[in-house]
C-alpha cells in the first residue's frame, strides 16, 4: 500500500520521466523515418560505391549494442570537441540506431512492392518523386506497418537504456523514486505500466493500418 | 506514307539482351486513327518491340517517333543523347499502355487508378479528372465499381479498369501488351469488346495479341513478326488469305 502511495506522491517525477521518454521517441521517429526512407532509397537505387558504403554502415550499426552507441556519443564525442547534453546525446544515439533498422525494413518493403506496379508508374509518366510518394510509400506504409510498429516498440524499450547516460526518462524516474523511498516494486511496476500504455498506442496504430490493408488488399 | 504524318514511326530499331539479338532493324510507320495487331510466335520479339515504343525497353539502336516527337533519345544518329528522365516522363504521357497482368495500383480505388496520372502527372484539376474518369468507367460498364478496390474485381473487370486508366490520359497512342492472355476464357470477350469499340472511334492502337479472330475483325494493319524481325505488314484480308512468307503461312495454319 505504501508503495502505491509513494508512486502517487511522486507522480510529478513519473510524468516528467514519461514526457522525456515520449519526446525522445517521437523526435527520434520524426527524424529516423524520413532518414530511414532516404537510406533505403540509396540502398535500392544508388550506384555501387555509395550503396555499398551505406550497407556497411547500416550493418555495423545493427551489430553494435545500443548502450555502447550511446556511450560513444555521450562520453566519446566530447574527446573530439562535441559535447551534447544528455537528452540530445540520447536523441542522436536513438535516431542513428533506429534509422539503421528502419533502413533495412524499408529496403525490404520496397522490394515487396510488385514490379509491374512500378513499371506502370513509369509507363504513365510518374516522376521518381511521384513514384515513391504516390505508389511505393503508401503501399509500404500499409504492408510494412506491423514490422514498423515492432521497431517503434523496440525504440521505446531502448530509450530506457538512456538512463545510464543520465537522461531523465521514465526508467530513470522510476529508479530515482525507488532509491529515494526504498520501495523498489511499485515504482518499477508503475514504469512498466506506462511503457505498456505506449506500446498499446503503437499497436492500435498498427491495427488501424491492418484494417486498411484488409479493405484494400483483401 | 511520309514519316511526319505517321502516329508511330520506327526506324532501324534493334534490341539485344546481353548480346542476344531480340529485335533486328525494325522499320514501321503506323497511320493515325488505325488499329494495328502485332502477331507472331512466342519469342518473336512482339512484346519487346511494343515495350520499346514507350521506352520501357531501351532499344540498342534506332529511333522511335510518336506523333513526330522522338521518344527516349533527343537527336538522331551521332547527336543522339538519352532523354532527361523528366522529358521522357512527359513524352510518355501521350503513350498509354495496357499490360498483360493489368498492373493496377492495389492501394488505390478504381477511380483512383484512373485519375492518378491525369491529376498528378498531367496536372488536370481533380474535379475534372474525376468527372472524366467516371464517364470513361461508365463507357466500359464499370460505373458502379468506381470506389471499389482492384482486388475485388474479376480479371476482365481489372483489364477494363486498366483500359480506362489508359483512356483517361487522352493519349495519342494506346499500346496493348497481350491484353487478354491472363484472362479466363469467359472474360476475353468483354475486354476485346471494349477494344473493338475504341477501334471504331478512331483511336490509334497497337495490340500485341494471340487472338486471331479479333485481329482479323478489328485490325487495319497486321504486323507479323518472327525471329526479331517484321516479316509482313499487310491488311488482315491480305495477311490471312494470302500470306507472303512461309513462316506466316505456317503460323496461320497453326493458329488461324
Amino acid at each position: 500500500m505504501s508503495g502505491l502511495l509513494v508512486v502517487w506522491e511522486s507522480r510529478d517525477v513519473f510524468l516528467w520521466g514519461a514526457a522525456n521518454t515520449l519526446s525522445l521517441v517521437l523526435s527520434c521517429l520524426l527524424l529516423s523515418i524520413p532518414l530511414g526512407i532516404l537510406s533505403a532509397i540509396v540502398l535500392t537505387e544508388a550506384t555501387a560505391p555509395l550503396r555499398r558504403l551505406l550497407a556497411e554502415v547500416v550493418d555495423l550499426l545493427r551489430c553494435v549494442p545500443f548502450l555502447l552507441l550511446a556511450y560513444v556519443i555521450y562520453y566519446g564525442l566530447p574527446e573530439i570537441g562535441l559535447r551534447l547534453d544528455p537528452w540530445w546525446a540520447g536523441l542522436v544515439s536513438l535516431t542513428v540506431y533506429t534509422t539503421a533498422y528502419l533502413a533495412e525494413i524499408f529496403r525490404a518493403a520496397f522490394l515487396a512492392v510488385a514490379r509491374d506496379n512500378i513499371e506502370a508508374a513509369h509507363a504513365f509518366g510518374l516522376s521518381r518523386l511521384l513514384l515513391y510518394r504516390r505508389i511505393i510509400l503508401p503501399q509500404v506504409a500499409i504492408m510494412a506497418a506491423p514490422v514498423i510498429g515492432n521497431q517503434v516498440i523496440t525504440t521505446i524499450r531502448d530509450s530506457a537504456l538512456l538512463m545510464i547516460i543520465t537522461v531523465q526518462e521514465l526508467t530513470f524516474a522510476a529508479n530515482f523514486v525507488s532509491a529515494n523511498h526504498f520501495t523498489p516494486f511499485a515504482p518499477f511496476a508503475a514504469a512498466i505500466s506506462l511503457y505498456l500504455l505506449m506500446s498499446f498506442a503503437v499497436e492500435e496504430g498498427v491495427r488501424r493500418m491492418e484494417r486498411i490493408r484488409t479493405v484494400r488488399y483483401g | 506514307m511520309a514519316e511526319i504524318d505517321a502516329a508511330i514511326s520506327v526506324r532501324g530499331v534493334c534490341k539485344d539482351f546481353d548480346g542476344f539479338e531480340v529485335l533486328r532493324d525494325i522499320d514501321l510507320d503506323l497511320a493515325p486513327g488505325t488499329t494495328t495487331c502485332i502477331l507472331g510466335p512466342s519469342g518473336s520479339g512482339k512484346s519487346t518491340f511494343l515495350r520499346c515504343l514507350n521506352w520501357l525497353e531501351e532499344p540498342s539502336a534506332g529511333s522511335i517517333r510518336i506523333d513526330g516527337t522522338l521518344i527516349g533519345r533527343s537527336g538522331e544518329g551521332k547527336a543522339a543523347r538519352p532523354m532527361a528522365r523528366r522529358e521522357l516522363a512527359r513524352a510518355r504521357t501521350s503513350i498509354a499502355m495496357v499490360f498483360q497482368h493489368f498492373a493496377l495500383w492495389p492501394h488505390l480505388t478504381v477511380l483512383g487508378n484512373v485519375i492518378e496520372a491525369p491529376v498528378h502527372v498531367v496536372g488536370r484539376p481533380r474535379r475534372q479528372a474525376e468527372e472524366e474518369g467516371r464517364a470513361i468507367l461508365a463507357r466500359v460498364g464499370l460505373a458502379e465499381k468506381a470506389d471499389a478496390y482492384p482486388h475485388t474485381l474479376s480479371g476482365g473487370q481489372k483489364q477494363r479498369v486498366a483500359i480506362s486508366r489508359a483512356l483517361a490520359m487522352k493519349p495519342k497512342v494506346i499500346l496493348f501488351d497481350e491484353p487478354t492472355s491472363a484472362l479466363d476464357p469467359e472474360m476475353v470477350g468483354e475486354v476485346l469488346g471494349v477494344i473493338r469499340e475504341l477501334a471504331k472511334e478512331g483511336l490509334t492502337m497497337v495490340v500485341v495479341t494471340h487472338e486471331m479472330g479479333f485481329a482479323r475483325d478489328v485490325a487495319d494493319t497486321i504486323v507479323f513478326m518472327d525471329g526479331g524481325r517484321i516479316r509482313e505488314v499487310a491488311t488482315p484480308t491480305a495477311f490471312f488469305t494470302n500470306p507472303q512468307s512461309d513462316r506466316a503461312q505456317r503460323f496461320i495454319r497453326r493458329h488461324g
